[in-house]
């Protein structure tokens, strides 16, 4: 069995949305160069609703891969739609991952996440911090 | 498909595939049988064993026949350990970029109360004889260094540091599964006391090495049972793989120059072109370095994604990379020698054998060049690199 299903191969190899918005409304930056994976997303948001979306990756196929599957997955949607990705619906939505690549959908929705807080925050949105928690720290790195 | 993985390992040579072809056809005897269907096979069985030994340098009673490279590490560093601790000796010198067979042992006889001194192995990836010379002490008694790295590809001054250890009393062990077949490899000329080979590192079977101990050296056993191997390794011997091994190390032994020869200005070719890739660096010293091995690393990409993308284009390749080796952290060779985390994970390792056609280097090169290319137009890393947010590694 290869160690990615079909579709994680598929948006490794043909990502959606990869690039960058000049003058994005939200981005979010997470991960960093020494665990080997950076997740950065741009939002274009009108009316509450996620008009466009970009990402780019540092990263393995299933941090590609997973990046790509989130930004398809939350493009159009209103921001309250988006709020409610996990990385468990990214991991299914890409027919699974395999156990030590789960963090990279962890990553994503991060990413997400971030990029959205980083909206509130710019046009002064009041908002709910409790749905926006703290990222995993890279003690998971193992890094001395 | 280009093969450059030849490091992981090889494509089985004919002769080897013939010679254990005929053997499970015709002598499938158990070599510890009496009746003469079962001395024949014994009679295969000692025959490959001087033909080992004479491609070594040593005699056919200094070859104890194991599962390959990774037993053959335990049983030398287990067997040097326990006649040191009998004395009262125990103090390891090793390497900091030894394969793990020897470095988890190490880790093992740490927990048991030894003291284990990891020597430096600098930037460009060779441990010198006199960082040996100097970190030996009373109570050491085993140096245990690979003759050439796995992952970066470099050769060890083996010749230099057997020297220094018979005159200091110590015993020497190298782990030479990358170098047997492949360099010049002489136990007697190069003052190795105990080496480790595996064969399928050099176009025979897999699941078959030696272990190379010097006449005198008490081996322990690792796995216990019939009396084969002298009593030192049990278990009835794998008659097949070992006359493949005999064949496929007769074979590269006696093509050492030619294959030198043809490889070394291909793999110089290779590194040439991709050192022309933008901040990127060779792995390890441009001249002491095994005939066909060859990694870099390069800014701003991480290894697993080239590795899928090159393979999609046709080649095998490996990386250094926390993603490819199942760890969350990159090669400890990489970090061994100085690359930065960030560095390490975006390596790369092409090891090629003599089949290789300069048109295929070109196109490995090429591939290289183009995926690496993509990855960072892609990569908020090497945005930040370019953009200056974030300081280069390497020179451009």
């Amino acid at each position: 069995m290869a160690l990615y299903s079909e579709k994680v191969m598929d948006h490794f190899r043909n990502p959606r949305n990869v690039g960058v918005i000049e003058n994005a409304d939200g981005v979010g930056e997470v991960g960093n160069p020494v665990c080997g994976d950076i997740m950065k997303i741009y939002l274009k948001i009108d009316n509450d609703v996620i008009t466009d979306v970009k990402f780019e990756t540092f990263g393995c196929g299933s941090a590609i891969a997973s990046s790509s599957m989130a930004t398809e997955m939350i493009k159009g949607k209103p921001i309250a739609q988006a709020l409610q990705i996990t990385n468990k619906a990214v991991t299914e939505a890409l027919d699974g991952l395999p156990a030590h690549k789960l963090h990279c959908s962890v990553l994503a929705e991060e990413a997400i996440k971030k990029a959205l807080k980083d909206y509130y925050d710019r046009h002064g949105i009041q908002y709910d911090p409790s749905l926006f928690p703290q990222e995993e720290d890279c003690a998971h790195c193992h890094v001395e | 498909m280009i093969y450059a993985d030849n490091a992981a390992t090889t494509k089985m040579c004919p002769a080897a595939i013939q010679a254990m072809a005929a053997c499970m056809e015709e002598n499938y005897g158990n070599p510890s049988s009496l009746y003469a269907f079962g001395q024949q096979a014994r009679e295969a069985l000692e025959d490959a064993r001087e033909r080992i030994a004479a491609c070594l340098g040593c005699t056919p009673r200094e070859i104890t026949f194991t599962s390959g490279g990774s037993e053959a590490d335990n049983q030398a560093i287990f067997s040097a350990a326990k006649l040191g601790a009998r004395k009262g000796k125990k103090h390891i010198i090793s390497t900091a970029f030894e394969h793990h067979a020897v470095l988890h042992t190490l880790d093992t006889l740490k927990q048991q109360g030894f003291d284990i001194t990891l020597l430096d192995v600098h930037e460009n990836g060779v441990v010198t004889a006199q960082q040996v010379q100097d970190a030996i002490r009373e109570d050491t008694c085993l140096v245990t260094v690979m003759f050439a790295n796995n992952e970066i590809g470099t050769i060890q001054p083996i010749a230099e540091i057997g020297k220094i250890c018979r005159e200091r009393g110590v015993l020497f062990h190298t782990d030479a599964v990358q170098a047997v077949g492949h360099i010049p490899v002489n136990v007697a000329q190069q003052n190795i006391d105990m080496l480790s080979l595996s064969a399928h590192k050099f176009h025979g079977p897999k699941g078959i090495g030696v272990l190379y101990a010097k006449r005198g050296i008490l081996l322990d056993s690792l796995i216990h049972g019939g009396a084969q191997e002298r009593g030192k390794r049990a278990g009835t011997e794998n008659l097949p793989a070992i006359v493949g091994m005999a064949a496929a190390l007769e074979q590269a032994v006696a093509s050492l120059d030619a294959y030198a020869a043809k490889l070394i200005p291909l793999r110089d070719r290779l590194i040439a072109g991709l050192d022309k890739i933008p901040y990127s660096e060779l792995n390890g010293d441009r001249v002491q370095r095994l005939p066909g091995t060859v990694n870099f690393c390069f800014e701003g990409i991480e290894g697993e994604a080239l590795l899928l993308l090159l393979d999609d284009k046709g080649v095998c390749a490996s990386s250094g990379s926390a993603c490819t080796s199942g760890s969350l952290d990159p090669s400890h060779v990489l970090l061994a020698i100085g690359r930065p985390h960030e560095v390490a994970h975006g390596s790369l390792r092409l090891s090629l054998d003599d089949t290789i056609t300069q048109d295929q280097v070109d196109y490995i090169i090429q591939a290289v060049t183009e995926v690496v290319g993509y990855l960072r137009s892609i990569s908020p890393f090497w945005r930040d690199l370019v953009n200056g947010k974030r300081p280069h590694v390497f020179a451009e």
